[in-house]
């Protein structure tokens, strides 16, 4: 199946979940990670239950957030 | 070595101010050459926090910003805050927060209203903070 993973079209075998993609895909920290699928935020807990589907696009947002 | 344009620098200088008494944040997009990072599109974006001492950034204002990025063919190169009582250096929660070693940490502090002054940094292991050089380009 053909996913974007960060703006770049990627082939990848069917029935990929979104925590085998971010090991996958090296992501640093996945815990401090926000994933989202099509725009929808995707919770941690549902990352390994979570199939993806051609033509799904998926975004990796870090936290950005701080203090003074 | 990371470039801003005078303008886009005012930007962020206006919209800090325009913030307080909270701090002011957003994202910066632009283009990478080798070790240099040219900044080409600042973002104002909203501090989900809405507080004096804290800031973030709704996921969702990052997706339309990244995608906003990439139509104009930029890449994120990091993101920006303001103290707006405080000097420009990453605090200890700055640091703690900042999960993405590959992002540029812009400050903009505005303690002195009249004289703002901005620095950016990396951060590896959420330790390690690395000033890097940062020329205003006009
Ligand atoms: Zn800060």
């Amino acid at each position: 199946m053909t996913i974007t993973v960060a703006g770049t079209k990627k082939e990848y075998e069917d029935g990929l979940t979104v925590d085998k993609l971010v090991t996958l895909e090296n992501v640093e920290m996945p815990d401090y990670v926000t994933v989202t699928i099509n725009d929808n935020i995707i919770e941690h807990d549902d990352f390994a239950g979570t199939e993806l589907k051609t033509g799904d696009s998926v975004e990796f947002l870090y936290f950005m957030g701080g203090g003074c | 070595m990371i470039t801003i344009r005078r303008a886009d620098l005012y930007k962020l200088i206006s919209h800090a101010k325009s913030c307080l008494p909270e701090e002011g944040c957003g994202l910066v997009g632009g283009r990478t050459e080798g070790n240099d990072r040219h900044i080409e599109a600042v973002y104002l974006l909203e501090n989900k926090d809405h507080s004096d001492v804290h800031f973030s950034i709704d996921p969702k204002d990052q997706i339309a910003a990244i995608k906003d990025m990439r139509s104009k063919g930029l890449v994120q190169i990091g993101n920006w805050h303001s103290h707006p009582e405080t000097p420009s250096r990453p605090s200890e929660e700055d640091i703690r927060l900042s999960y993405d070693s590959t992002s540029s940490y812009l400050i903009l502090s505005i303690m002195d209203r009249d004289a703002p002054v901005l620095n950016s940094f990396r951060v590896a292991e959420r330790r390690d903070v690395t000033k890097e050089e940062l020329v205003i380009i006009e």
